[in-house]
């Protein structure tokens, strides 16, 4: 996926900036290039602006929600849909099946270490 | 803390005798640690009077107690990926072509731990029920450690391990949710055979398999106990089975029972198999 040479692009997006800043130093640690965003809507614009490889995305965030976020996106005629990974503490069976039938990529119940970020991102062929 | 070397020695010979588990120097640093809550519960005030008591006459509980507190049980689900796409692409099709009048394949997973190895064959296998429509499907699943046996067979998972190699959507098919994490459902648990087995001692009543997954075990043993292991193993594999090993394993210079299959990272033959295709 993306370019043979440049570093991935993924869009955290999460309104923790604790969990925002550790991501971030876990993808930088696995050779991905990273940007935030705070919740859907900034993260809506930021796609569309500077589309991204990967979204590691929270469900429960202000103005627009993940699962939200992840309709409206799935449903944008973009040239190519970026691979979307869940990142939440929503760990029911029925809200897994939720995102996935709303075109999530991969799901990550938090909390989560470097090893599940980096086996999920194998998963969705980032690394 | 500082190990006794007398202790240490004592221990290395002890596992070495018991299980074939090879104790390094290096590793003395996990003896206490992993030894102290075993003396606790056999009611010896330190580890020193725990190993004192390792001689042919310790009862068998204390001395299980010692290899499986010593035993490494790290594993995850479709651990390392590669043998399993090996397994899924080349070795299935090789073997529903060969296996076809018999229509029935037997898996060994050597060295199972707590089970997320044989479950993710029983995945694969349950993936592929398409090609595998009518054929009996076996896996068996050992262990030395009787503990990490019984966790295994109850197919309990946290919500770590779980994440750990598992692809979500084979969580959802495969997983429900439980008290305390996520259980495979029976179809897959009924598929794995879990019983306890040490390599080291005769294991031809297991019976002969297709395929033998002993990945990530012979790291733990000298040359001579991994040639022992590698000789038994292949007289239980079918003379065209096939062998897969950790990628930090060979069989070179241990063992010509065995040879490299060509393009095939892990993946082992039988020497003899070879030689028979070259003839032919």
């Amino acid at each position: 996926m993306g370019s043979s040479t440049a570093a991935l692009t993924c869009l955290v997006v999460d309104d923790s900036r604790v969990i925002r800043t550790l991501a971030r130093k876990m993808l930088v640690g696995l050779g991905l290039t990273t940007s935030e965003a705070e919740n859907g809507a900034v993260a809506y614009e930021m796609c569309l602006a500077s589309r991204p490889d990967l979204i590691l995305l929270d469900w429960n965030m202000p103005v627009l929600d993940g699962l939200s976020f992840l309709k409206k996106i799935r449903a944008t005629d973009l040239d190519r849909q970026p691979k979307i990974l869940f990142c939440t503490t929503e760990s029911e069976f029925s809200k897994i099946t939720e995102a996935l039938a709303a075109g999530a990529d991969e799901y990550i119940m938090k909390p989560f270490d470097e090893e599940i970020l980096a086996s999920k991102l194998h998963m969705v062929g980032a690394l | 803390m500082t190990m006794d070397p007398n202790v240490f020695a004592t221990v290395a010979s002890f596992l070495k005798a018991q299980s074939g588990l090879a104790l390094t120097p290096d590793k003395a640093y996990l003896l206490n640690g992993r030894l102290q809550p075993v003396a606790e519960q056999h009611g010896c005030k330190s580890v020193a009077e725990l190993v004192a008591k390792l001689n042919g006459a310790a009862p068998a509980q204390l001395k299980q107690d010692v290899v499986e507190a010593m035993t490494t049980n790290e594993t995850s689900f479709f651990r390392d990926t590669t043998p399993f796409e090996i397994l899924k692409t080349h070795v299935l099709s090789q073997l529903l072509e060969r296996r076809k009048v018999r229509r029935s394949l037997r898996i060994l997973c050597a060295a199972a731990s707590s089970g997320q190895e044989p479950y993710s064959l029983a995945m694969l296998m349950a993936e592929n029920a398409a090609r595998l429509a009518g054929w009996k499907t076996q896996i068996l699943a050992v262990d030395l450690d009787t503990k990490i046996l019984k966790r295994a067979e109850a197919g309990i998972y946290t919500q770590f391990e779980v994440q750990r190699g598992l692809p979500v959507q084979m969580l959802m098919k495969y997983f429900e949710q439980c008290p305390g994490g996520w259980k495979a459902k029976p179809e897959i648990r009924s598929m794995v055979q879990f019983q306890r087995c040490n390599l080291l001692e005769p294991f031809s009543h297991l019976g002969e398999f297709d395929v033998i997954f002993c990945r990530n075990v012979l790291i733990y043993f000298d040359t001579p106990t991994k040639r022992h292991v590698l000789d038994r193993l292949a007289n239980q594999l079918a003379p065209d089975g096939f062998l897969f090993l950790g990628g930090a394993e060979t069989v070179l210079d241990i063992t010509t029972s065995f040879a490299p299959s060509a393009g095939h990272r892990g993946l082992y033959l039988r020497t003899e198999a070879l030689r028979d295709r070259k003839a032919g």
